[in-house]
């Protein structure tokens, strides 16, 4: 009766490393893993003898040797006294500024130029189309370069504003447009600013949780409040009457011209202005075909679903598409976002002194520690992006299909 | 298949390996050229024309060398490099030699792990601005926006000399000095700041160089000079006695025009013998040939030939030799006797 026998247990011989298909490709990748190990190893001694013989060694004491070079762009403290750590901090700052600056700006151009893609009006859907397919398809390089040329030629010097007849003048007496880069008016806060920031944050809050008592009411008792009209309100009129309440704690600094150039307000450089723009412009494009393609994965039937409910076009959208098309949308949209991070590095060419200008540039090349400033550069580079996956997947598994 | 890639890449690395330690001049010799780091486009320091080929003084310099190892001038492969490429270019032995207006410094001698073969050209920071700008002093360039190329001992003096002067300005880097002059006269920077002789290079490739002054300060001293890598002392003597023979030349009154006379047969002066090879065992003692001089000379002149047809007065550049007229004439240039 007992026709079936187990297999034969335990018996193993080392030649069924080799014969058994089941422990082959153990076998292989082994091999593989030494081999690379093995070549790692070889290449990290070559690089540790080879730094011997040219009398140098792996150290990262220059970090604490005063820079000796200025910053154009410093969000801290920072002169030409100060640390090679620090001046990397800085430049670490301004590579986070253009990144979120560039980010936003991107995801904005490309949910609009996707959208608009699909629209019905053919000027319009095509317009998009070759916006997406002009940016796309030529290197950000060469964006970044293009933009910065038109700015510095095109516009004119500060020079330009002085004298009785300038041949150049503000814009309202506010805006001064340079090729140095654009001046804006900056709020000064005196003691009592900060508490009409605080009221005009907690009317936001508010605006938002009255919105949702509404919801709640129109659910529970069908009653239909007002709620464009009460927002509106909410948004002005509390921070507006602290305001003057307080005395008008916050002012305007405005641009000026005085000797070179002009002092006060906040000026963008443009550097920051090339970079940021074609950053966003071009990235944009990228985002537009992801938007597109999210769209499109909804069925069409999704659609006709929602109108034949009555849905007029735009909630459509909103309502029924695009939370679905998210799902596509998001991790495509991760990748762009570092892309948008990495290729901030090339700042340096329009002069824009992010982290690869100020560690990997000046202080790599003042000080010779090429190895050290690049393997820093990595780890930085390495970590930003890592964080970034996490903090978008964290928000991809929030909007993703909740399985039941 | 596999396997080749592997060991390709195992024999790559394997050269990488030797490489730091090799005799440079028979890697040189091998190849049949060499490789001569210069700047981007310097207009008489080192640019190429319009038929490609490079010229100019630190060109000459070059040219020399290779005319000296292989009795050719035309032997070598010209790498341009930026402020901030050229140290990692020579370091890596992408370049046996650097000549790009490179000032020697304690740190690019000591930490960098160069060694500068003398001095080609003495030089010192200046500042270059509109006439219109209205501005007679560097001192009165409170809060301008300055043009600096990045990598250089440029930005150093700059942030020093602003510094103790106790003003402030806003500093635009550039890479490469064709960035610079189209940044300048955009009016992007109020003053252009670099080697004073850079400037003068700078300002006579501008359409009106008439419009542009330079300020009185000079903020620096800036040795320019040739450099090769520290560890291959036999190299380093084969560029800096290069650079001595093309300024003894000058001194000894020997040109390209009469090198070949004069090298033909021993003349009166041994020192003259010496140098052109008629006369001792100077070449064999640097692993060249015993005509390795009269090679370089011949190649593009003497020192001051050098200067005159490149950076001299009768350029546009109009240099005057100032610091760098021969010891003879109460300048700097000086090289140690051929014996
Ligand atoms: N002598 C300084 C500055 C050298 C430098 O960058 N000079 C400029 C102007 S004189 C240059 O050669 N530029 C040519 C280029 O951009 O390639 C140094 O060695 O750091």
């Amino acid at each position: 009766m007992t026709s079936i026998t187990d297999p034969p247990q335990g018996s193993f011989r080392l030649s069924m490393l080799i014969n058994d298909t089941r422990y082959r490709s153990y076998t292989f990748q082994f091999i593989a893993l030494v081999v690379l190990i093995g070549f790692m190893a070889y290449l990290g001694m070559n690089l540790v003898s080879n730094l011997a013989a040219a009398g140098l060694n792996i150290s990262f004491d220059f970090l604490g040797d005063p820079a000796g070079y200025d910053i154009n762009q410093r969000p801290i403290e920072y002169d030409s006294q100060s640390s090679h750590l620090r001046a990397s901090v800085v430049g670490i700052i301004n590579t986070l500024i253009i990144a979120v600056l560039a980010c936003i700006t991107a995801t904005i151009f490309g949910v609009v130029a996707g959208v608009l893609r699909l629209s019905n009006n053919w000027v319009v859907s095509k317009l998009m189309a070759i916006y997406v397919e002009i940016f796309r398809n030529v290197p950000v390089l060469i964006w970044i370069i293009i933009i910065f040329s038109i700015m510095t030629v095109s516009m004119p010097s500060p020079r330009a504003f002085r004298g009785d007849d300038p041949s150049s003048s503000m814009l309202f007496d506010t805006f001064a447009f340079t090729n140095r880069g654009v001046y804006t008016p900056k709020p000064i806060f005196d003691s009592g600013g900060w508490i009409v920031v605080a009221v005009f944050i907690l009317s936001i809050i508010g605006i938002f949780a009255y919105r949702r008592y509404a919801t709640k009411k129109l659910y529970a008792t069908g009653q239909l409040l007002p709620t464009f009209w009460p927002s509106v309100a909410m948004f002005f009129v509390p921070a507006i009457l602290v305001y003057y309440i307080l005395g008008r704690p916050i002012t305007l600094e405005y641009p000026e011209l005085s000797g070179f150039n002009f002092q006060g307000g906040i000026q963008l450089r443009g550097s920051l202005i090339a970079l940021w723009f074609a950053l966003a412009i071009y990235t944009g494009a990228f985002i537009a075909e992801n938007v597109r393609a999210g769209i499109q994965a909804i069925s069409k039937g999704q659609t006709e679903a929602a109108a034949s409910l009555g849905l007029r076009p735009g909630r459509i959208m909103n309502l029924v598409i695009l939370p679905q098309a998210l799902r596509v949308i998001i991790p495509p949209l991760i990748s762009q976002y570092l892309n948008i991070t990495k290729n901030s590095s090339l700042a340096i060419a329009v002069g824009y002194m992010d982290v690869t200008a100020t560690l990997g540039g000046i202080t790599l090349n003042q000080t010779g520690r090429a190895i050290e400033a690049v393997l820093l550069l990595m780890l930085f580079y390495l970590t930003i992006s890592l964080l970034i996956s996490a903090v978008m997947n964290v928000y991809n598994n929030s909007v993703k299909l909740k399985e039941r | 298949m596999k396997k080749t890639v592997l060991f390709g890449a195992l024999t790559v690395a394997g050269l990488a390996a030797g490489m730091a330690s090799a005799a440079t001049l028979d890697d040189v010799k091998a190849r049949g050229s060499l490789n001569c780091g210069v700047t981007t486009g310097l207009v008489g320091f080192a640019s190429p024309d319009a038929n490609g080929v490079w010229d100019g003084f630190d060109v000459g310099v070059c040219r020399a060398v290779a005319a000296a190892i292989f009795g050719d001038p035309t032997a070598v492969e010209f790498v341009p490099t930026t402020g901030k490429t050229r140290f990692t270019a020579l370091a890596s032995g992408e370049i046996d030699m650097l000549a790009r207006n490179t000032t020697w410094t304690f740190s690019r001698d000591i930490d960098l792990k160069f060694e500068f073969t003398g001095v080609n050209y003495y030089d010192g920071q200046g500042f270059l601005v509109p006439k219109d700008l209205g501005v007679s002093s560097a001192k009165d360039l409170d809060g301008a926006t300055v043009c600096i190329q990045t990598g250089t001992t440029t930005e150093l003096n700059l942030a020093d000399f602003f510094r103790s002067n106790n003003i402030s300005y806003d500093p635009v880097p550039i890479e490469t000095n064709a960035e610079g002059q189209q940044q300048y006269l955009a009016g992007a920077c109020d003053v252009y700041t670099t080697d004073a002789s850079g400037l003068a290079s700078t300002r006579a490739a501008f359409e009106n160089p008439g419009d542009h002054v330079l300020l009185p300060e000079i903020i620096s001293k800036e040795p320019l000079g040739p450099l090769v890598r520290h560890g291959d002392n036999d190299w380093g003597d084969v560029v800096r006695w290069t650079l001595n023979a093309l300024i003894t030349a000058e001194e000894l009154g020997v040109t390209s025009a009469n090198v070949a006379d004069l090298a033909a047969a021993p003349t009166d002066n041994p020192e003259v013998n010496r140098l052109l090879g008629t006369e001792g065992e100077l070449g064999a003692m640097l692993g060249l040939e015993a005509d390795w001089a009269k090679n370089a000379i011949a190649a593009g002149g003497n020192y001051g030939e050098l200067f005159e047809k490149n950076i001299g007065e009768n350029t546009p550049i109009g240099l005057a030799r100032g610091l760098n007229a021969q010891w003879t004439e109460g300048g700097l240039i000086y090289s140690p006797p051929f014996r």
